[in-house]
């Protein structure tokens, strides 16, 4: 039986982990959800929601085992390939499981476990729908980074667009809905240039599957290549807005601190959305031995990525509450992974992906623990001002403490050892000086931020005010207090995941083994490939590309 | 090439007015400057399978197709976008609700959040910002 149930896994292993989600989503809007607010009242409605929460953890605990499974299968090098409909590579969608992407799908149900059960804790109580929505969220987000074809990916990109949508909304008032509306019309605006990106991709390559369209860019040349490349710097312009890059940051630090912890945690990995499409797409497809078109985003990248970091922390010393703290280091870790990126090598871009592992963690962890602390500040919230001490000075403190030392890079926590080896893998390269100074003196700041708000938060306190005793709940400060070990653990392990990340960087350089796992069948044959359909209008002159219809 | 300049300076100039009505500051034209941004953007994937005259649909023999591509392309694309701006127009209509104005910043310029205008100073012309 056990055995029957592994061999369907590992058939359909890339699948299954967009799938549960959804089937998950849908069962839990079949248990329905019309008691919404008032489920804490009545005994019929407190047993759903006992139910709703059973499910959402169950599923995607069991999502958490499949995505470990997938990092597993992935760690041997092994280039999982789902074709979807059998329909083979360029000509139907694949799902593609490299390195990068198992890694992607296990940091991602890594951070949604702990945010669930955060969330157990009253905050879906607040409005109708808080687990299907989460759920589509994680197949929205699963499906992204498991995708092998571009426009596949934007069909993924909406759905975790629209589900984040209303997430953003989950227990509304006017604030959340000031800047769901800004979010949402940005975002929509965003995916119309996004189509604009992939039609041009489609005509000057005439496919939009990864590998193929990364294998055709190689032997572009004159107007076709910098159609392409137009393309693929609109393309770093909708990713760019999605992973909060500068100029395209100024919305997020407005809309994660409005949004309720739990979802700003969650949101902690939408960023990275953007930074792995990111590395797809101008790392694989324009970046190494893509002929002329090769590094088209090295110009652009390193210098916008620098300067998000050096704004984004600046925003954090100019904050006035703890939210919008928090959602400025956000912007500011991304503009430290993105400098990794742009610098194009292997080692710069394994750097930046343990560093990515650890912001993300650690800012989910500070979004749930400055709700808590807000919490227990009463009227003040989280608005960095005197106020009622909170009741836990020395579990809460110790916790924040660490979250920030972490985030602006102290020894021995993960986020030092992250930086380092930005710093490390840099050295030697041009750019080295600027990406020395802005890392270190990023870190500083940070630190001068996070200090600031300590003292106030913590010494500052008016020692008359009444306190308060919510968000004193042992279930939902473990939730936050788990997302903190799990940074401790990276450090640990620092070891294993450097050499996993090193040999992400690796795969993500070896094109060829990449183009030919996905579009080779079985035996020598050539790579099945495609030719642009814009050949000349006669008929009878170019039958071959007819069997191109089905993608 | 005058069916080309035509489609071309065509998607250039709903592309514009969409552009310029989703920088107003109301919450309903914004919403129509996305609608036809999104006009603009079906009709640029659809000629990206180059344009085709006096070409079949669909495959007969050896006859030139038009690309199909394309086309599945813009009818996920019309379904997406058809979704979304249900969502927006849901969403401007609720937060016009909580706030009292339509105004995308969720409060009419020059007042303080929560100011709703008086019954007599809503003639219908209040459109402006």
């Amino acid at each position: 039986m056990l055995q029957a149930i592994l061999d369907f896994w590992a058939l359909h292993a890339p699948v299954l982990s967009v799938l549960l989600p959804v089937f998950t989503a849908v069962l839990l809007l079949l248990l329905g959800d019309h008691d919404g607010m008032s489920a804490q009242g009545g005994g019929h409605a407190t047993a759903r929601l006992r139910w709703r929460r059973r499910l959402a953890l169950g599923s995607t605990s069991l999502g958490l085992v499949m995505a470990a499974g997938l990092v597993w299968r992935a760690a041997s090098g092994e280039l999982m390939v789902y074709e979807l409909g059998e329909w083979p590579a360029p000509f139907g969608i694949v799902l593609v499981v490299d390195r990068l992407s198992a890694l992607m799908v296990l940091l991602t149900t890594l951070i949604a476990w702990p945010v669930l059960w955060y969330a157990c804790g009253g905050w879906d109580t607040r409005g109708r729908h808080f687990h299907a929505i989460f759920q589509f969220q994680l197949m929205g987000l699963c499906g992204a980074f498991l995708t092998g074809d571009l426009f596949n990916l934007f069909v993924f990109f909406e759905v975790l667009l629209i589900a984040s949508y209303v997430l953003l909304l989950h227990g509304q008032g006017r604030e959340r809905l000031r800047m769901g509306v800004h979010y949402v019309v940005l975002n929509l605006a965003a995916s119309g240039l996004f189509l604009v990106g992939l039609a041009m991709v489609y005509a000057t390559t005439g496919t939009l599957n990864m590998a193929d369209v990364a294998l055709h860019v190689a032997s572009l040349q004159g107007e076709g290549r910098m159609l392409f490349q137009a393309a693929a710097l609109i393309l770093l312009v909708v990713f760019g807005l999605k992973a909060a890059l500068v100029p395209l940051y100024f919305w997020l630090p407005g809309t994660y601190a409005a949004a309720c912890a739990p979802v700003a945690a969650l949101f902690a990995i939408m960023t990275k959305v953007g930074v792995y499409s990111i590395i797809r797409m101008h790392w694989v497809i324009v970046g190494i031995d893509a002929g002329e078109a090769s590094f088209t985003a090295q110009p652009w990248l390193l210098p916008l990525a620098l300067m998000t970091s050096v704004l984004g922390v600046l925003g954090a010393l100019g904050a006035h509450t703890m939210g919008r703290l928090v959602a400025y280091l956000t912007v500011s870790s991304v503009g430290t992974i993105l400098a990794g990126v742009g610098l194009f090598t292997p080692e710069t871009l394994s750097a930046s992906l343990y560093y990515t592992l650890h912001s993300t963690v650690v800012i989910a962890g500070l979004f749930l623990f400055v709700e808590l602390v807000a919490a227990q500040r009463g009227a003040a919230c989280d608005r960095l001002q005197p106020a009622a001490a909170v009741r836990e000075p020395v579990l809460l403190g110790v916790m924040m403490l660490f979250g920030a030392a972490s985030a602006a890079g102290l020894p021995p926590l993960p986020g030092f050892i992250g930086k380092l080896m930005i710093l490390e893998s840099s050295s030697g390269l041009p750019a080295q000086a600027w990406v020395w100074t802005v890392v270190l003196v990023v870190g500083f700041l940070t630190i001068i931020g996070l200090a600031r708000a300590g003292v106030v938060v913590f010494w500052h306190v008016q020692p008359d005010a009444n306190t308060h005793d919510a968000g004193r709940s042992p279930h939902m400060l473990g939730a936050a207090a788990s997302l903190m070990v799990l940074t401790v653990l990276m450090a640990v392990f620092a070891s294993p995941i450097k050499r996993y990340t090193d040999a992400t960087a690796q795969q993500l350089v070896d094109k060829a083994f990449y183009a030919e796992t996905i579009l080779k069948r079985q035996g020598g044959v050539d790579l099945r490939t495609t030719l642009p359909y814009d050949g000349s209008r006669g008929p009878f002159e170019r039958p071959e590309p007819l069997v191109k219809e089905t993608e | 090439m005058s069916m080309e300049f035509l489609l071309a300076s065509g998607i250039g100039f709903v592309t514009a007015c969409g552009i310029y009505l989703l920088l107003r500051g109301r919450t309903f034209p914004v919403v129509l400057g996305l609608s036809l941004i999104g006009y603009a953007v079906n009709v640029f994937i659809f000629l990206m399978g180059r344009l085709w005259t006096d070409a079949l649909p669909i495959l007969v023999g050896n006859e030139a197709v038009a690309d199909p591509l394309p086309q599945a392309l813009v009818l996920t694309a019309i379904v997406i976008g058809f979704a979304t701006t249900g969502f927006v127009i849901e969403l401007a209509l609720r937060s016009r609700h909580e706030s009292g104005s339509d105004h995308v910043d969720g409060h009419e310029p020059g007042h303080a959040p929560g100011y709703v205008p008086s019954p007599s100073a809503n003639d219908g012309h209040g459109g402006r910002s």
